[in-house]
């Protein structure tokens, strides 16, 4: 079982990263990749992710452990980013394989539910040069709540 | 002999920097009490969590740091 968690501060491809994911994993049934990008809103110029060194990797390490033993994962990879993002960059890529398609798959939307609304990230938008914090929305906490952990 | 207090997200903004350094020991009223009525207020809401060197405290109001610590106060995430 190989865990990979890794925290960019500048724009990354996510292709780059899940071709030797997957390759590192012979004899996998299925791998899930998702792929969150800054959504090209009308006035959105920018986005800003702001984490807290001590806090948000380890917390990220743990919630990999946790996917892994879960959903009987074979590799499971988290690729981040911090800091300014333009729309249509990645933002995060999560990667799971595993020996039958609905470990890999689960593993991915429970990993996506967790890094959106239990993991140690602030986020802001730039729109019309005025930087904004976002609030978290109701749903990110009641697709959490699906998972009763 | 200080403890560093760090502000994370919206936080910095209202404290108008990331981090400051407060004398050792600190404690929850003493940490309030230094942050001025606005910051304390939000320190103080339900929604903000306190670390101490990295772990979440379960009961902010029984803040002990000392000398070398890092206190963080962490405002509700908004993530990926």
């Amino acid at each position: 079982m190989a865990i990979t968690v890794k925290l960019l501060e500048t724009p990354f491809n996510p292709g780059q990263f899940v071709g030797p994911f997957t390759n590192a994993h012979p004899g996998l049934g299925g791998v899930c990749t998702f792929v969150g990008e800054v959504r090209g809103e009308e006035d959105v110029e920018a986005l800003e992710l702001l984490h807290y060194e001590r806090m948000t990797l380890p917390g990220i390490e743990a919630l990999a452990q946790q996917a892994a033993e879960r959903f009987d994962l074979m590799g499971l990879l988290v690729v981040h980013r911090t800091g300014v993002m333009r729309p249509g960059e990645p933002i995060v890529l999560v990667s799971a394989c595993a020996k039958h398609r609905r470990g890999a798959i689960d593993a991915v939307d429970f990993c996506m539910d967790h890094l959106k609304s239990d993991s140690w990230f602030w986020k802001r938008e730039l729109r019309g040069g005025q930087w904004s914090w976002i609030e978290p929305r109701a749903e990110d906490h009641s697709d959490l709540a699906r998972w009763g952990d | 002999m200080a403890v560093t207090v760090v502000f994370l997200g919206k936080l910095a903004d209202f404290a108008g920097e990331g981090e400051r350094e407060l004398p050792a020991p600190l404690d929850w009223q003493g940490l309030l009490g230094a942050l001025g009525p606005d910051l304390a207020a939000t320190a103080s809401g339900e929604r903000t969590k306190v670390a101490v060197n990295g772990a979440v405290l379960a009961d902010k109001s029984a803040l002990a740091a000392g000398d070398g610590d890092e206190v963080a106060l962490l405002p509700p995430v908004s993530g990926g």
